[in-house]
């Protein structure tokens, strides 16, 4: 594909419903433009001054009309609204077998890590026809992930996690924009998305191995940090154990309870002290400074790796707090 | 002119608000409401080409996918003063402090605003802040875009975010005060029988705005001074990194800057409703909807600032309550372009030049109104926003819609704040280039937008091209017809014949006095009906 039909094409399980939406609206303002247009014509026409139209019988109570035009908008905009409504939350909400790719965004390029270890910078390399969650952060200011083909654009911030989803419908490579402004080589931040058959990438994946899988990197940093000098199994500090934390339910010193999500993670690592888990002294160092956005992503896969998808564990905080007492 | 309209017409005072005091000092010390609309004319004139000079620069660099003449660098500085110069130094002040700093004593009988001293300050206030705007430009330029999102804008760019910075900050001052001044002035120096419901819809509007100008400005305020310190201090407000929030800054921008995007119409829609019933020789279709409408406007604006952020990480849920509030937001607005439709039923309407800009102003301001309810549902923003879809619809919106009537009002009351006519032939060409020019650079950014072309872009896909070049061939147009202006209307002053106190045979209490008015506004007291009696002979 080429020109301009890998930017319009529609790519992605929703792009079809976008342009629906879309093409609908653009059809009702067209007619409602076309309507007051023709009526400002004919008018400017049929009422110049000096024609001799009939001008007699104006409008004595304007109420009734006033009123027509302002419900028939309200009733088309509230219908239109929940169009939107439902189409919003299903582009917002990935599904629950989505694979998590990782996205790091910085002034000004795109890099990628799949879960088996393989990063690429400015391309990604995605199956045809399985959902795919991109889990994105920024190193520096914010940025945003754009790709027309697929209709699916989401801004990409520091400090935090944001996230996208897509299900790429059509074979090819689709541009990449960066389309939140971010400084001199804005316009040059872009790449591109190839999507392949599932076979294909299941070899391109062999083809580009890392060191090991996000997951292993995870864990090599988790001991050279020191991390699993006092989270891990033998260790004689009193620390949380983290295997199966993910998703957990956490009971937190404030006596709030949080669920141990990308967010809650990352914090803990870079604010401890910010929610600390029940029970536990604020001995914790912050890691903010010593790892980089990737390492943090790595750390986070290698923790959701121990997570147990069994029956739901009780939550960590009340558990400790029990031993405790 | 009718030959009854000739009878009325009576030799301009030697006494005019221009006459008397003459010099530089006199007019500098001024608290007289027409000159300081006078000054700020001059100021919101000079803004305007040096923003159209940015803006033209941007165009001739998009020729060419490689954006060849400008360096990157100097493309984002070119499209940042762009922005900042014709968001806070042209638009807001545009109509308000001109046309409404002009009028808004006459429209009601007042002999000057309520603070007349406060008003000159403003002025010093606005051009001061214009100070540190040309000064930012001239250390060397900014490149934050002028909606300065962080933390790009605190801890990342090496330009000269603080001098534009305290510009804004300062010139914002001029915005709160001009809205103070206007409220009470029409609380307080109505004149007797001018009720609420006689006042012109241009007086309401400048009540409307005015509540804007000093409900949300403290809060632009606020946060470019917390921009200002985390540049400064590296006090940790917005950068991650030291421990803030670059969401917040967004809410708080955008706290304001929604707002002030009706500070920017609601002006424009008072100048047309003025128009129009002018020139159809009707009453205004359903006045008192149209006060409504422009309360519900006012009001409703200040909760829909986060459309801006629906792709921002933004919560899902408040995505969907700011979604439907714009939506709600766009029927007022549609209420208002069927009133002015249905002003035209029934009349006896000329095509005079300001009748042209206000006819040119609801087409286009609909479509920029159209194209926004696409916007406002989250579902089509996700593809659309941050291209340049959104930039032809704000573009429609402010050019097409403000930009049109501001140029409207000058026309209308040319004759009377100069108390010379321009030419007619002239005045007409212009408006219709203008409104050919202005489609012509902004209808294919829809496309592009469409196409998924990122705004603020320097270099852009090949594909992109032809949609580009033909945007910079009606912006070249577009140039053109704001110059002609500029052109016909300092030869009027020259050479132009005398206008008349009330060349249009208008109904408004500013067409009773002379043309150019009195220093005290009214040599004898002006007769008040209801607005817009053009179904009544002239007082």
């Amino acid at each position: 594909m080429s020109g301009l039909g890998r930017l319009l094409t529609d790519a992605s399980s929703l792009a079809p419903q976008v342009d629906g939406l879309f093409w609908f609206m653009t059809a009702l303002c067209g007619a409602v433009a076309l309507g007051v247009i023709c009526a400002i014509v004919y008018y400017s026409i049929h009422y110049r001054s000096g024609s001799n139209a009939n001008r007699s019988g104006t409008l004595a109570n304007t109420l009734p009309v006033e009123l027509t035009w302002t419900l028939i908008p309200s009733v088309l905009f509230v219908g239109v609204f929940i169009w939107s409504l439902f189409l919003f939350v299903k582009m917002h909400t990935p599904p629950a077998d989505a694979q998590t790719i990782y996205i790091v965004a910085k002034q000004w390029m795109w890099k990628a890590q799949h879960a088996g270890g393989q990063r690429e910078i400015n391309t990604l390399h995605v199956p045809l026809g399985e959902p795919i969650r991109l889990t994105m952060t920024s190193e520096d200011v914010i940025h945003s992930f754009f790709v027309p083909a697929f209709r699916v654009k989401q801004d990409v911030l520091p400090g935090r996690y944001t996230q996208l989803w897509f299900m790429a419908t059509k074979l090819g490579s689709y541009p990449l924009f960066c389309a939140e402004y971010c400084g001199l080589d804005h316009s040059k931040m872009g790449g591109e998305i190839v999507v392949m058959r599932p076979a294909q990438f299941a070899l391109w994946l062999e083809g580009h191995l890392g060191a090991g899988t996000l997951a292993a990197q995870g864990a090599a940093l988790f001991r050279a940090h020191g991390c699993s000098g006092c989270h891990g199994a033998n260790a004689s500090i009193h620390a949380p154990d983290l295997d199966g934390l993910y998703g957990r339910s956490v009971q937190l010193a404030g006596g709030s309870q949080v669920i141990a999500d990308d967010r809650y993670i990352r914090d803990s690592i870079l604010l401890p002290d910010k929610e600390r888990v029940a029970g536990y002294e604020p001995l914790m160092p912050s890691f903010s400074g010593q790892l980089s956005e990737e390492d943090l992503l790595a750390l986070l896969a290698y923790l959701k790796s121990t997570s147990i998808a069994t029956s739901e564990p009780p939550a960590i905080g009340s558990e400790s707090t029990h031993e405790h007492e | 002119m009718s030959t009854s309209d000739a009878a009325l017409a009576i030799p301009s005072p030697s006494r005019s608000f221009w006459n008397g005091d003459y010099g530089l000092r006199a007019w500098l010390t001024t608290r007289d409401h027409k000159r300081i609309a006078i000054l700020y004319a001059l100021g919101i004139t000079g803004f305007f080409f040096l923003g159209g000079a940015a803006a033209t620069l941007i165009r001739v660099n998009l020729i060419e996918p490689t954006g060849s003449l400008l360096t990157a660098e100097t493309y984002n500085k070119a499209f940042t003063f762009h922005g900042v110069v014709m968001v806070w130094f042209f638009l807001i002040p545009s109509i308000p402090a001109t046309l409404g700093n002009f009028l808004l004593p006459l429209m009601i009988g007042a002999r000057d605003v309520a603070f007349p001293r406060l008003n000159l300050a403003s002025w010093y206030l606005y051009i001061c802040g214009g100070l540190f705007a040309v000064a930012s430009l001239l250390a060397g330029g900014v490149d934050t875009g002028w909606t300065f999102y962080t933390p790009f804008s605190t801890m990342f760019s090496n330009s000269n975010v603080f001098l534009v910075v305290i510009g804004v900050f300062v010139t914002g001052f001029a915005s709160i005060l001009t809205g103070l001044n206007f409220i009470v002035t029409i609380h307080t120096l109505r004149m007797p029988r001018m009720t609420w419901y006689r006042l012109p819809l241009f007086v309401w509007t400048m009540y409307a705005v005015s509540l804007v100008m000093v409900l949300a400005t403290p809060v632009l305020a606020m946060t470019l001074a917390l921009i200002a310190l985390e540049r400064l201090a590296h006090l940790g407000i917005f950068d991650p990194a030291l421990g803030g929030d670059p969401l917040l800054f967004q809410h708080l921008f955008w706290f304001y800057s929604h707002p002030a995007v009706y500070i920017m119409i609601l002006p424009a829609m008072g100048v047309v409703s003025e128009i129009i019933p002018c020139f159809v020789r009707r009453r205004i279709f359903g006045y008192r909807f149209m006060t409504y409408s422009i309360l519900a406007i006012t009001v409703i604006g200040f909760m829909v600032w986060g459309h801006h952020m629906f792709v921002a990480g933004q919560s899902m849920y408040a995505s969907l309550v700011f979604s439907i509030m714009s939506f709600i937001v766009a029927v007022p607005s549609a209420i208002k372009v069927f009133n002015w439709t249905a002003t035209l039923r029934k009349g006896a309407i000329t095509f005079e030049a300001p009748m042209l800009y206000a006819l040119g102003f609801i087409g286009l301001f609909m479509l920029g109104g159209l194209t926004g309810l696409m916007l406002a549902a989250p579902a089509l923003d996700i593809p659309l926003t941050d291209t340049y879809f959104v930039v032809a619809h704000f573009h429609y919106v402010m050019v097409g819609g403000s930009v049109m009537a501001y140029l409207g009002g000058i026309h209308y009351w040319w004759p009377k704040i100069t108390g010379k006519l321009y030419s007619e032939g002239w005045a007409r060409a212009a408006a219709i280039l203008m409104f050919f020019g202005f489609n012509l650079t902004f209808f294919p950014q829809y496309i592009l937008g469409y196409e998924g072309m990122p705004r603020r872009y320097h270099s852009y896909l090949p594909d992109f091209q032809v949609l580009n070049v033909l945007s910079s061939a009606g912006a070249s147009i577009l140039a053109l017809a704001y110059l002609l202006p500029v052109a016909y209307l300092l030869w009027s002053l020259r050479a132009g014949a005398a206008a008349g106190n009330n060349p249009w045979n208008a109904r408004g209490l500013e067409w009773q006095t002379t043309s150019p008015p009195p220093k005290e506004n009214f040599l004898s007291e002006p007769i008040v009906r209801e607005a817009y009696a053009y179904d009544e002979p002239a007082p």
